[in-house]
């Protein structure tokens, strides 16, 4: 932890206190580098996606600072936020479109980051039409397609069911290590967190503090398998304990 | 990625219960037109007297001599040119109305304060019975075409807005994150994630206002009376004239003239938006 100036991204004492009076984070510093995959766990309404808003510009922190190169970040949402009326290709275009590249150059990114979430086949099938894991696919393949430095996840795979959550751990990882981003990941699953995770940060209830942190030693490429490993589960027992003990 | 697992929605059905959900459409509402038929003929022969039946004329008059009677003052060829200059007032009056409805929804998107300024008088003018306002716009456009275009535009005028408003404003809040995120401008935020988000309510406004502009244009023409006799005109002379059959007849066209327009924006509803909305197939 603290903050380190080479950082891809870094928070150095950052505090959140919303207009209403509620203080979201407290004394927030980490660093996530090149290569490394951070995820923050912690209880519902912590302030964990605050961070990510606040890491992304999207909010203001009321204390401290964010080192970042914001047109470098990748952002990952809660829901897939896909539009409707854009097919997958069309969806997964659009970052592209927004940035001003030209059709051919964007449909060549598109295709690409397609063919990596494993969607080849579905370019053409409006969201509607596709199953929750597959819509998370789409928005994974949309933000790559800038292949940003720093990727953002705000607990991406919630919404979707345990044996597609877990072939979507093991495709992010895959992502991670093929693009190489520096990952900063937001999940209430420890299981989830020790499994693709390089460093696994703990927060407290509100106001969010980070309160523990764990150095996650497995060698990558991660089998399915290490979920069932001794080592996971107690690393994964000890990152629960904090985490009750942050509730209380 | 090469062990992907990719789940597929169950297929649509196809066959049997699209036959099945055809019959559903059809024939409820086929039996009830049966129903509704039973029911005329039946007050106009059994529960009216002889000399009272022109207060109700039974279905097959009505077919012979207002439908099948083609020539003549009150004929059917006059009444279809009624209908037509009817056709053309609820066409260009709900055109104008599409268009400044548009203008004022993005304006009003664009600023809250635009929104606060202007929403109370549209509810107002919403609010506002046509009957009452009718002589103002008389004094303003006179009696002919223009005023009867006018009703239709103030008929029709507020459920654009308030659909087509309502619906720039239903993008989710992530998908403007999305846009916030990588520095959109206001026009492209509009034009690629305001807009398109706005159809499925924009078009839910425009098939209440297109059956609104044709009560428009027909009460418009009942009350100006000038100009082009439309169907508004045909009904007040049929009407002081005791001709049951024909006021029947243009009762039905009025009718028919506003279902026709509602069923052509719900075909352009289902071409525009029928491949990704939820609401796709929406009668």
């Amino acid at each position: 932890m603290g903050d380190n100036g080479s950082a891809a991204l870094a928070f150095d004492d950052i505090g959140m206190i919303f207009p209403d009076g509620t203080e979201t984070l407290q004394n927030i510093s980490f660093s996530v580098d090149k290569g490394e995959f951070v995820t923050v766990v912690g209880p519902s309404g912590c302030g964990k996606s605050t961070l990510l808003k606040i890491a992304s510009g999207l909010l203001e922190p009321t204390a401290g600072d964010v080192a970042v190169d914001r047109d470098s970040l990748g952002y990952v949402f809660q829901d897939a936020t896909l539009l409707p009326w854009r097919t997958v290709l069309g969806n997964v275009e659009l970052l592209c479109e927004l940035h001003g590249m030209g059709k051919a150059e964007r449909r060549e990114l598109a295709e690409a980051s397609i063919d990596l979430v494993g969607l080849q086949g579905f370019q053409n099938h409006y969201p509607k039409s596709l199953s929750g894991g597959m819509k998370m696919r789409a928005s994974l393949a949309r933000t790559l397609t800038l292949k940003p430095p720093v990727f953002l996840f705000d607990e991406p795979f919630g919404a979707v069911d345990e044996i597609t959550r877990e072939h979507l751990n093991e495709e992010t990882q895959q992502l991670f290590l093929q693009e190489g981003f520096a990952g900063l990941f937001i999940t209430h699953s420890i299981t989830e967190a020790v499994f693709m995770s390089t460093k696994v940060l703990v927060m407290s209830a509100r106001p969010g503090k980070i309160v523990a942190s764990f150095d996650i030693p497995f060698d990558y490429p991660r089998k399915p398998d290490l979920r069932f490993d001794a080592e996971f589960a107690r690393i994964s027992g000890e990152v629960s304990k904090e985490l009750r003990g942050g509730h209380s | 990625m090469t062990d992907t697992v990719v789940e597929t929605t169950a297929p649509k059905s196809v066959g049997p219960g699209k036959a099945k959900s055809i019959a559903l459409n059809i024939i409820p509402p086929i039996l009830f037109g049966a129903l509704v038929l039973g029911g005329w003929y039946f007050i106009s022969y059994v529960m009216l007297s002889e000399n009272r039946r022109f207060l109700l004329r039974p279905p097959d008059k009505v077919l012979t001599e207002g439908f099948l009677d083609w020539g003549g003052t009150g004929g059917m060829s006059e009444m279809l040119q009624s209908l037509w200059s009817s056709t053309k007032v609820a066409g260009i009056g709900l055109f104008l109305a599409i268009l400044i409805g548009l203008f004022l929804a993005v304006l009003m998107s664009q600023a809250v304060s635009v929104e606060k300024a202007l929403f109370p008088f549209l509810v107002t003018l919403q609010a506002v019975p046509i009957l009452a306002i009718v002589p103002l716009i008389s004094f303003w456009w006179g009696t002919g075409q223009t005023s009867r275009v006018v009703v239709c535009i103030i008929i029709a005028l507020f459920p654009i807005i308030v659909n087509t408003l309502f619906g720039l404003q239903s993008a989710e809040k992530g998908m403007h994150d999305l846009f916030t995120l990588h520095h959109v401008n206001r026009v492209t935020r509009l034009r690629k994630l305001m807009f398109p988000a706005a159809l499925p309510a924009l078009f839910a406004g425009l098939r209440i206002s297109a059956g609104l502009s044709v009560v428009g244009a027909i009460v418009g023409d009942f009350f100006f009376g000038r100009g082009e006799v439309g169907l508004g005109q045909l009904i007040k002379r049929f009407a002081s004239r005791l001709q049951g059959e024909e006021l029947l007849t243009s009762v039905i066209l009025s009718a028919g003239l506003g279902v026709a327009v509602f069923l052509l924006f719900t075909w352009l509803q289902n071409k525009a938006i029928g491949k990704w909305s939820e609401r796709a197939g929406l009668v």
